[in-house]
């Protein structure tokens, strides 16, 4: 267990600090966000605040969804120049471990892709979504985690893909609806002001056992998608 | 107990047989040269004994275990096509995340070791995109050899050294053969690989055409075993 431990935190560190060096994906991921926003602003009536606060989930997972595709892609992609994949695919790294770590490593650069969009979404759309900061938090952690599973074990899958970056998303958007589903409907609610009560927690619940679902599935099956 | 046992190995690509019910089993200290033709198939069995490549048919053992066995592995050093280092990353980094991952008690420690050994340190600190190709050949061969494995798997390893790295790496694998490591290479590069050999395969569109010790003729004619036993 420890050896599984050091070997995952291995990988997330070293994935982080190549995207630190080269800000490959953040920075486009970043951009990307902030653009789409901007975007819906214009096009949005801004002076309609119940029929902007119904949208709110909509629209920040999708672009969440959206820009979170460039970090997945770049996930196993960075593993390609020189071999590195089959360097670490040869070595003891067991798949789950190689899994565990880049996931952590993408949940990472999602969560930052994140923390940049909500307060450019409250400025831009002038909502207040600190109202239960708390639960808004528990939903981003938990849908993030979500996209970051489906989009790393398909980032592997598709790896050697000519068209990879085409690909990823055409497979994962179907996989992420459940998650986007739950996301978009909690977080319309908390930032519209209200607590998850009554039938809302089905969304909840179904946030963390899409988790569970899907990270044991990707640990269980990641080594097979790795060695063909 | 075989440092490899390949048994009834194939691979198909589609309807293309890469290899074809090769059978191999290679004692520890053994220094094997694979040899072929190009397309005959070698990097198809080094990838499959590397276990970055399940055979179609047939099964590998790997120091008495399953070729993807997390403990064998521990014990594989690689060279491939590539080099399997990051080019955003140092020298020193790159060693690090390897020794790590392999589970060297000390990893700094090790990445230095290897550096002085293979003369980078004094750009240990440097990114390896600013190396030239030697340079990054020779953070390679420190990436493969820093958990001192029992058995090495290189792939075209002589190929873009200058002389002094083709020096450095026979020295690195005459001393793992004496501390009785094995090797398994492929090469084109006849004249390096017979001084260390011990042993030579010789791969025939997929199939095996002959496996045994090296012949003494080899030393003074490299193609000798292609005439003897490839395809005229």
């Amino acid at each position: 267990m420890h050896g599984f431990l050091r070997q995952t935190a291995a990988i997330a560190a070293k994935d982080l600090r190549s995207e630190i060096r080269t800000k490959e994906s953040i920075n486009a991921a970043v951009s990307f966000a902030l653009v789409i926003l901007v975007l819906f602003s214009f096009v949005l009536d801004l002076a309609d605040p119940e029929m902007l606060r119904a949208m709110s989930g909509g629209l920040l997972w999708l672009v969440f969804a959206f820009a979170g595709a460039l970090i997945l892609n770049r996930s196993f992609s960075r593993e390609l120049p020189n071999d590195c994949l089959d360097a670490l695919v040869a070595s003891p790294v067991s798949g789950a471990a190689l899994f565990l770590g880049k996931a952590i490593a993408n949940f990472t650069l999602l969560l930052i892709v994140e923390a940049v969009c909500l307060p450019a979404f409250g400025i831009l759309y002038n909502q207040r979504w600190t109202g239960h900061l708390a639960w808004l938090a528990a939903v981003m952690l938990l849908a993030t985690w979500g996209i970051t599973v489906i989009g790393t074990v398909f980032s592997a899958l598709t790896v050697n893909l000519r068209l990879r970056e085409l690909m990823l998303p055409t497979l994962i958007y179907p996989m992420m609806i459940p998650a986007l589903m739950a996301a978009m409907k909690l977080t319309t609610l908390l930032i519209s002001g209200e607590a998850i009560g009554g039938e809302d927690w089905i969304w909840f619940r179904l946030l963390i056992g899409f988790d569970i679902i899907f990270t044991s599935l990707a640990l269980a099956l990641v080594e097979v998608v790795l060695v063909s | 107990m075989t440092a490899v046992r390949a048994s009834a190995v194939s691979k198909f690509f589609g309807d293309y047989p890469a290899l074809r019910a090769v059978t191999l089993d290679v004692a520890p200290g053994t220094c094997l040269s694979l040899l072929g033709r190009n397309g005959a198939g070698k990097t198809t069995l080094l990838r499959i004994l590397a276990g970055l490549s399940t055979p179609s048919e047939g099964s590998v053992e790997l120091l008495g275990k399953p070729a993807r066995n997390a403990e064998s592995r521990a014990r594989i050093g690689l060279i491939g096509h590539g080099i399997g280092v990051y080019e955003e990353l140092s020298a020193i980094e790159n060693l690090t995340l390897f020794a790590r991952v392999y589970g060297l008690p000390d990893p700094r420690s090790a990445a230095l070791e290897w550096l002085e050994r293979t003369q980078l340190d004094r750009v240990k600190d440097s990114y390896v995109r600013e190396f030239s190709r030697g340079m990054r050949q020779r953070l390679a061969v420190a990436r493969a050899f820093l958990h001192d494995p029992a058995l090495l798997l290189l792939d075209e390893p002589f190929t873009s050294l200058d002389d002094r790295a083709i020096a450095l790496l026979q020295s690195l694998l005459a001393a793992s053969l004496a501390r009785g490591a094995t090797v398994i290479m492929s090469t084109h590069q006849l004249r390096e690989a017979m001084e260390l050999s011990t042993h030579v395969a010789l791969l025939v569109r997929g199939k095996l055409a002959h496996a045994g010790e090296r012949p003494a003729e080899m030393l003074t004619d490299p193609g000798w075993l292609y005439r003897t036993y490839g395809e005229s």
